[in-house]
């Protein structure tokens, strides 16, 4: 296991991790290798691996390690 | 008559009034005063994925057909700005970006020096930002120098519903923009979001007004109406204001009632 930080939470997730598997055990939907849900529809998430932004064509290719920090958001309401 | 599709950057705004969610808790009746204000682009703000949240608004929006205009709202550095821009492009998949940098918790005001480097940033980077600021000319101007789509103006700061403090700035802020301006925070009635419109606004954009109001949807429609009724006002062009009165009646014909009678 990667135990990694996720929103300020640490988690452990099953080597070798990924943003992919990041994302998808944070949002509980399951995701294609490219990020989208495997039911369709968009995600409307982003995810900031120690603070730059990866983006999503990036996910799968994106190895997480130990200690990683990682930011997962959304649209909420507001403004 | 018409009211044609306002072009903000590459973006088409097609009705004038944009819509805020914050400030209701019961998203169906967020919906309802959604449909209800005709709005095709509305606001939502960028926070941490939580299991409760989801992607609720997100999803709702998208079903309505309404656009979405990501804003920064919570930031205070052009880091932490240009961070959230980026990752409400990715999440939302749009380059549209409502920069709003506060000086503090207390008055919510924008922070224009940080405001003004995060514009420049983000207009780099090719996003269409949409910048919140204050009612100050020289300011607005400035934004649009570094690459603002839109200027944002507020009327009175965020959710205090007093309507536009300074008319007559924000009606100097349209005659010199050559972007759009529209009016941002302050609005509590709809007769200020018809009066922003009239001072030369392109649109306004509402958020607790409708949302905290007692009846949502009702002023939601009030809201749309105002608008609309603000884009032909203006278009109309009004008289101007004189110091005295100036009789709309002819003078010649009168009767002399008095002598008649005698």
């Amino acid at each position: 296991m990667t135990t990694v930080r996720i929103n300020d939470r640490d988690v452990d997730l099953p080597e070798p991790a990924t943003v992919v598997d990041a994302v998808a055990h944070t949002t509980g939907r399951e995701l294609t290798a490219a990020g989208v849900p495997a039911d369709g529809g968009r995600l409307g998430v982003a995810v900031a691996l120690e603070g730059e932004v990866v983006p999503r064509s990036r996910w799968a290719a994106t190895e997480l390690v130990a200690g990683h920090q990682l930011e997962i958001v959304t649209a909420v309401q507001g403004g | 008559m018409d009211i044609a599709a306002l072009r903000i950057g590459s973006y088409e705004l097609h009705s004038r009034l944009i819509m805020g969610t914050g400030g209701i808790t019961d998203l169906s009746a967020l919906e309802r005063a959604l449909v209800q204000s005709g709005t095709t682009l509305t606001t939502v703000a960028m926070r941490r994925y939580s299991p409760e949240t989801k992607t609720s608004v997100f999803s709702m929006l998208e079903r309505l057909g309404i656009d979405v205009l990501p804003n920064t709202a919570g930031c205070y550095t052009v880091k932490d700005t240009v961070l959230t821009a980026e990752l409400a492009r990715e999440a939302l998949e749009t380059d549209l970006i409502k920069v709003e940098v506060i000086a503090d918790e207390k008055t919510l005001l924008p922070d224009v020096i940080e405001t003004l480097e995060a514009t420049e940033q983000l207009a780099d980077r090719g996003f269409i930002p949409m910048v919140y600021t204050s009612d100050d000319p020289a300011v607005a101007l400035r934004l649009e120098q570094a690459g603002a789509a839109a200027v944002m103006p507020l009327g009175a700061p965020i959710g205090t519903g007093l309507g536009i403090l300074n008319p007559h700035n924000i009606e100097l802020i349209c005659s010199r923009a050559s972007v759009p301006v529209v009016l941002d925070a302050g609005i509590g009635a709809a007769s200020q979001a018809a009066l922003a419109v009239e001072l030369g606004c392109s649109a306004v954009l509402v958020a607790s007004a409708v949302t905290r109001a007692q009846d949502p949807t009702a002023m939601a429609e009030a809201m749309r109406l105002a608008v609309e009724a603000g884009v032909h006002s203006a278009r109309a062009g009004r008289i101007p204001k004189r110091e005295h009165a100036l009789a709309s009646s002819p003078a010649a014909g009168l009767i002399n009632p008095l002598e008649d009678l005698t």
